[in-house]
């Protein structure tokens, strides 16, 4: 008979070594330091960026059609000529950016390789492996407000809704208003921009287990099992995708601010 | 060749230091072989753990340099240059010098329901290579329990080792979970009293796992999400009362005759 065994683990006993923080010697705070450098530029940008209301897209009287990430599909009913979405809030007077932001980062916010290194990074909890814990008391993701990252495939749904736009506005900007198609190094940069995101949705580890993971038997779902043998090699570079999307769509935004305010040209290439 | 000091934690439950010894170095030694020449050389009364010197049987698994190693399979040429302190590991009560007592480990152990197939059908079970295959990574462990020691959750909070299995368990639930012949379900279990929720994947257990065994990612994750599934997704749910599908639970699969 199968049983839940009550066993009782012993509790306490002396630990052997020092009591010191750890004895590690090589330089194990260069990733929390980098970490925290860059997660704090890129939400310090980002804020920035919401508020600004101005300069999200470069439209007819350029003959481009480039809108910045940060404020696709541009929701509100004051959004420049040529950047509206289908339909409009109408009413909402603030950057639309913040209207659309929350899901974004509430998928990276809530993703598996983020909780690592914010965990480690900002809260120290642990800053690195054996290096102690910054705090007395520890109850994980087991109570509110932390056991809300179990909602993280809810954002993984949004977040390919999202991808869809992207790409839909990344083809839309090879159609340039009174030239017709043409490649310019927008349209690139928004094309990179919407891969890379694609590639981090579908790296994810909520992905892999939706598309094929959580089954019992391979075996019996020949299809699912395709899914998770592709999803899987992906899965590996999940950290390289976050990152690389992280930054590239700081960049994108910077890109289509920058040519938007006339600081920049979007030079054509065919 | 030139000389290597050697600080090693002596002591038991009373207490303990480091010791210095200095050692000739030579070439192509790995850190137990050090330890076995001081023992043999300066102090014979030093306690370490060891058994097959080549990494299989996860016996003399210490920190050295702070970091959880196997001290067979840790070449000396790879450390930095200067002291080289060997401590036992942090998580487990010592017994003495580099020997703690890791039955935190067999107690957790005791606790994973087993495997609960259903009745044999007349031609016998038979599982494919594609299924095989999944939980053969988590078949690698050797037990040496160096992810159970780097774990914050029980390495510096010693009151949550009543409720964490740790990553080596977590291993073995995913394993059991993924199993297609086995009809027990271990969710409630793992959320409610292995603690799975307190693991907030920093990952530490896959770095150190001397087998290479992505533990988060291909144990504590997957268990994570099949949580999810039964506790925070109502997707999920309505699909299951759509199809009609359940499983026993382990507490129900306590109570019933094993096939």
């Amino acid at each position: 008979m199968t049983s839940v065994s009550e066993t009782k683990v012993q509790l306490g006993g002396t630990r052997g070594g020092p009591d010191v923080a750890t004895l590690r010697q090589d330089r194990w705070w260069i990733q929390p330091v980098v970490t925290v450098s860059i997660l704090t530029a890129f939400i310090i940008y980002s804020t920035w960026a919401a508020f600004q209301n101005k300069n999200y897209y470069v439209g007819v009287q350029m003959h481009r059609d480039l809108i910045s990430p940060f404020y696709s599909p541009c929701l509100a009913s004051d959004c420049v000529a040529g950047s509206k979405a289908g339909f409009a809030l109408s009413g909402w007077t603030l950057s639309p950016a913040l209207l659309i932001l929350i899901f974004p980062l509430g998928f990276r916010l809530t993703c598996y390789y983020y909780r690592r290194s914010y965990y480690r990074a900002f809260w120290w909890s642990p800053p690195a492996c054996a290096v102690a814990d910054a705090h007395s008391s520890y109850s994980g993701e087991t109570r509110f407000p932390l056991i809300m990252q179990n909602i993280h495939r809810y954002f993984f749904y949004a977040g390919l809704v999202f991808n869809a736009l992207l790409t839909y506005d990344a083809i839309r900007a090879f159609h340039q208003p009174g030239i017709g198609f043409g490649v310019t190094v927008g349209t690139i940069v928004l094309t990179v921009n919407a891969g890379l995101l694609w590639a981090y949705s579908l790296s994810c580890h909520a992905c892999r287990h939706l598309c094929g993971g959580q089954v019992k038997s391979f075996k019996a779902h020949p299809i699912r099992y395709r899914f998770w043998k592709i999803l899987t090699p992906l899965n590996a570079k999940h950290m390289n995708f976050a990152w690389s999307s992280l930054i590239f769509v700081a960049f994108t935004d910077v890109y289509v601010r920058l040519v938007a305010s006339g600081a920049w040209t979007d030079f054509r290439l065919f | 060749m030139s000389d290597i000091t050697m600080r090693v934690w002596r002591g038991d439950a009373e207490g303990g230091d480091f010791e210095t010894y200095t050692i000739e170095r030579n070439e192509g030694e790995v850190v137990l072989d050090v330890i076995h020449r001081i023992q043999a050389t300066e102090a014979p009364d030093l306690a370490c753990r060891w058994n097959c010197k080549a990494g299989k049987c996860g016996s003399c698994a210490v920190e050295v340099n702070g970091k959880p190693r196997l001290m067979c399979m840790t070449r000396m040429d790879t450390l930095p240059e200067g002291p080289v302190t060997v401590t036992p590991m942090k998580t487990f009560p010592i017994i003495r010098d580099l020997v703690t007592d890791v039955s935190f480990n067999y107690a957790q152990a005791e606790k994973v329901p087993a495997l609960l197939p259903p009745p044999m059908p007349a031609d016998g079970y038979r599982i494919y290579q594609e299924d095989v295959e999944r939980a053969q990574e988590f078949r690698k462990c050797i037990e040496c329990f160096m992810c159970q020691d780097v774990c914050h959750v029980i390495r510096d909070h010693e009151d949550n080792k009543q409720h964490y299995a740790g990553p080596r368990f977590f291993i073995r639930y995913a394993e059991l979970e993924m199993h297609p012949l086995d009809t027990n379900d271990r969710r409630d279990l793992v959320r409610e009293d292995m603690g799975l929720g307190y693991c907030n994947i920093t990952k530490c257990c896959t770095e150190v796992c001397p087998e290479h065994i992505k533990i988060t990612d291909n144990a504590i994750i997957p268990l994570k999400e099949r949580v999810v599934d039964a506790h925070y997704d109502p997707v999920a749910w309505l699909g299951r009362k759509i199809r009609r599908k359940t499983k026993t639970s382990a507490a129900e699969a306590a109570v019933q005759p094993a096939p």
